[in-house]
């Protein structure tokens, strides 16, 4: 048997089409826009102003706080504004526009693609060089990565936990990573274990990714601290309590973090960016995306510079069907509904993903029939009906006393429903309102 | 581009199930059961069960149209399905008239005066057998003979209610079970009784089609039999001459019924694995209660819609396991 949550999930289509797409490189975009904040946290603030000439590995804009990250450009040339542009949010965010001139990196860049194993660095170099590179979930949370490394006093971790999950539908970059660039990605767990002084660590890979478990299991079979851990494929896996539960049976209390149980979650594509920082010198500027959809021609996976637009991606994958509907930033049980392709490519874009229109429009909510599915699927054990219902009515007490807070906004409830009831739309609603109450209760 | 793109929050992806798909599935489960009371009780079986869902789902159409003044919805599938259950719950011989009072009553009464689907305390189709049942009494319990059945006999009773009176006179039930149907007879459905009763095994057939399509889980229904089952266990080992064995309940009066197609009505049982559970058992004690110990020879009906009573209730008090602890 394979291991897994035991609470709910849901089993949306796969529809992995880009699975056996080897990652390109997506060729440089002419210009980038590169937003301040892309993390969650205090932005970043910029460091350079219009007529800058920056080199690709260049910080251009300083942490705002413990919680932010640097931010670098991913390209060479000059910074023709900063100013507001939309990104995946749909809202204005400030940020910097550079017009693209040659490929010319900072000199401490490493750029070949050598594998290099050793190292000597001990946990503060390790974090530090972390936080230097701007390094985030890249998840798609976007939290930075320096700020797990570092647990709050009187936590410890015992294990590192890798997410190789890669739960939500269409998505493969997570996927293609982990079987191209395998040894890489160990040397980046090894040195997260270093980082955290941990000496287990798990990879959490979902078993509709055969190829890369046997790949990674192969490269990790003469390090015992290192495991590779099947798991059964079933949606929201991919959440950090959900992984966590999947991987050692450890419950996260309501209301705490993983650390409480001992674990520090990390996402494949940030070891990899792990390895890189550390042993290349090279800062967060660069990702990989996958670009899919039912009637794209030609679904793939891109390494991408952090700025590139989407449209780009977009072109490069067969460009932008007839049928187009919706266009969503991540994946579909997650992602974002963008407006435009007109949006940059940041830290947490996982994918690009294009619906056909039928598919895109949501279907008129009818009575909720009280079918119960909700409640069954639901990872985090609570009662989406009557969440809703509580969020609708404002009955903000009973929302809190029902564990709204706990919600991990995964979707599962509204994708069951077969009444088509909004119910993560206001249960949106009641964990905005319901938070305000809290934060100031604590005042 | 020129075309205006969905702007929606997630989840974008949605399951292809709906409420409709979920209805005519289980119409659909019922269709065996139908054939075969239409192979034992012929046309009257087609009168009965197209008279109960026409009148359903017209009743439905006008009272939403012209009493609630909304868009009526009857393509849903519930109003044909609440006819179908019905029309299951009473003799083939009864007549028309009745049987469009009772669709009347489910429909009316039972579902549209709480604001339709979703909104009724009660299963609308026993609150329409219910009331049939206690209106006219005479017409709802003289079951007709099965068309390939060995005898002149024009209706009888059911074999649960010959049992009744049997012990109610003294008489051993060992000796009267001479004259009641065997255990397979019951189980493919050669007995008196309602349309939908009579075949268990067909019965069975829907549930195992219902649980693979993931309609219904198997929670309510196993816990209600084997309540029954355990429950009047207990009553025959203790005196084997007033209580009936426990698989003839099983295979009778409209227990598989019952627990298959009427307690797991999705709007009246509760919503957690856990409710189901205390609402499963809850119907098989009653029902075993009121068989055997009630003024009716039949309880399930009564057993279903008690329950349904206590729905909100065990809604209320028993929560999922939430993750992390938190109560
Ligand atoms: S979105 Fe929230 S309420 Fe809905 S299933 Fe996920 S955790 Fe449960
Ligand atoms: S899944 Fe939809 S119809 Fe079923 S109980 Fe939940 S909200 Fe109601």
């Amino acid at each position: 048997m394979l291991k897994t949550f035991k609470l709910g999930g849901v089993h949306p289509a796969e529809n992995k089409f880009s699975a056996d797409k080897a990652i390109e490189k997506l060729a440089l975009p002419k210009s980038v826009f590169i937003p301040v904040a892309q993390h969650i946290g205090a932005p970043a603030q910029a460091l350079v102003k219009k007529g800058d000439q920056v080199k690709v590995g260049q910080v251009i804009a300083k942490a705002g706080g413990f919680v932010s990250a640097n931010i670098h450009s991913s390209v060479s040339g000059t910074v023709t504004k900063v100013d507001l542009a939309t990104d995946a949010s749909g809202y204005p965010k400030q940020g910097i526009f550079i017009e693209v001139a040659g490929d010319e990196w900072e000199e401490c860049i490493v750029t070949d693609e050598t594998l290099v194993e050793r190292f000597e660095a001990d946990s503060k170099t390790i974090i530090d060089k972390i936080n230097e590179a701007g390094i985030v979930g890249l998840g798609g949370a976007t939290f930075p990565t320096h700020v797990k490394l570092m647990p709050p006093p009187g936590s410890k971790a015992e294990m590192l936990i890798i997410n190789g999950v890669e739960c939500e539908p269409y998505l493969t970059a997570d996927h293609r990573l982990m079987l191209e660039k395998g040894p890489e990605l160990l040397v980046g767990i090894r040195l997260l274990m270093c980082a955290l002084s941990v000496n287990k660590a798990y990879i959490g890979i979902e078993n509709n990714k055969k190829d890369a478990i046997e790949s990674l299991k192969k490269l990790c079979a003469s390090d015992a601290s290192i495991e590779v851990v099947p798991l059964k494929v079933k949606y929201p896996q991919g959440g950090e309590k959900q992984l966590i539960k999947a991987v050692t049976g450890r419950e996260v209390p309501s209301g705490a973090l993983p650390i409480a149980v001992g674990a520090v979650v990390s996402n494949v594509g940030t070891a990899f960016a792990v390895y890189e920082a550390v042993q290349k010198n090279k800062p967060l500027i660069e990702r990989v995306v996958t670009v899919t959809g039912k009637s794209l021609s030609k679904p793939s996976n891109f390494l991408v510079r952090i700025g590139t637009p989407a449209n780009e991606l977009v072109e490069a994958a067969g460009g932008l069907p007839e049928d187009t509907g919706k266009i969503i930033s991540g994946g579909p049980m997650m992602g974002k509904a963008v407006a435009s392709l007109d949006i940059p490519v940041t830290k947490g874009t996982s994918g690009i993903l294009i619906m056909p229109d039928p598919d895109a429009k949501r279907k008129t909510s009818q009575n909720c029939i009280r079918c119960g599915r909700c409640v069954t699927v639901c990872p985090m054990g609570l009662e989406p009906f009557l969440l809703m219902t509580v969020s609708e009515k404002q009955i903000w007490e009973r929302a809190e006393k029902d564990c709204i807070m706990d919600c991990i906004e995964c979707g599962s409830c509204s994708f069951t429903c077969p009444a088509d009831r909004p119910l993560l739309d206001y249960i949106r609603l009641g964990k905005g309102k319901v938070g305000q109450i809290i934060r100031s209760r604590k005042k | 581009m020129s075309k205006l793109l969905t702007i929606s929050p997630s989840p974008h992806v949605h399951t292809s199930d709906s409420v409709n798909k979920i209805m005519y599935r289980v119409i659909l489960a019922l269709v065996p059961a139908l054939v075969w009371s239409v192979f034992m009780f012929g046309l009257d079986a087609v009168r009965v069960t197209l008279l109960a869902v026409v009148a359903c789902m017209g009743f439905e159409y006008l009272i939403q149209r012209f009493l609630m003044k909304e868009e009526p919805k009857i393509t849903d599938g519930s109003a044909a399905l609440t006819g179908i259950l019905l029309a299951f719950n009473v003799p083939a011989s009864i007549p028309s008239w009745i049987i469009i009072i009772g669709a009347l009553v489910a429909v009316g009464v039972g579902k549209l005066s709480f604001g339709g689907l979703g909104n009724n305390p009660f299963n609308p189709a026993l609150v329409g057998r219910v009331f049939l049942l206690i209106s006219f009494p005479v017409q709802m319990t003289s079951w007709p003979i099965g068309i390939h059945a060995q005898t002149d006999a024009v209706t009888t009773a059911t074999p649960l209610a010959i049992l009744k009176e049997g012990v109610k006179n003294g008489q051993p039930v060992a000796d009267l079970m001479h004259n009641l149907p065997s255990s397979i007879d019951l189980l493919y459905g050669n007995m008196a009784g309602s349309m939908g009763e009579i075949s268990a095994m067909l019965l069975l057939l829907g549930f195992a089609y219902m649980l693979w399509k993931k309609v219904i889980s198997w929670h309510i229904p196993v816990f209600v039999l084997g309540t029954i089952f355990v429950f009047q266990g207990v009553l025959f080992l203790a005196n084997p001459d007033k209580f009936i064995e426990p698989v003839f309940h099983l295979l009778t009066g409209g227990a598989m019924l019952g627990a298959i197609f009427m307690a797991t009505d999705m709007v009246t049982s509760p919503m957690t694995h856990k409710g189901q559970l205390i609402f499963g058992i809850g119907i098989g004690v009653i029902t075993v209660l009121i068989r055997n110990f009630g003024a009716y020879p039949e309880g399930i009906s009564f057993a279903i819609l008690i329950m349904n009573g206590f729905t909100p209730l065990i809604n209320a008090y028993v929560k999922p396991k939430r993750f992390g602890g938190k109560k």
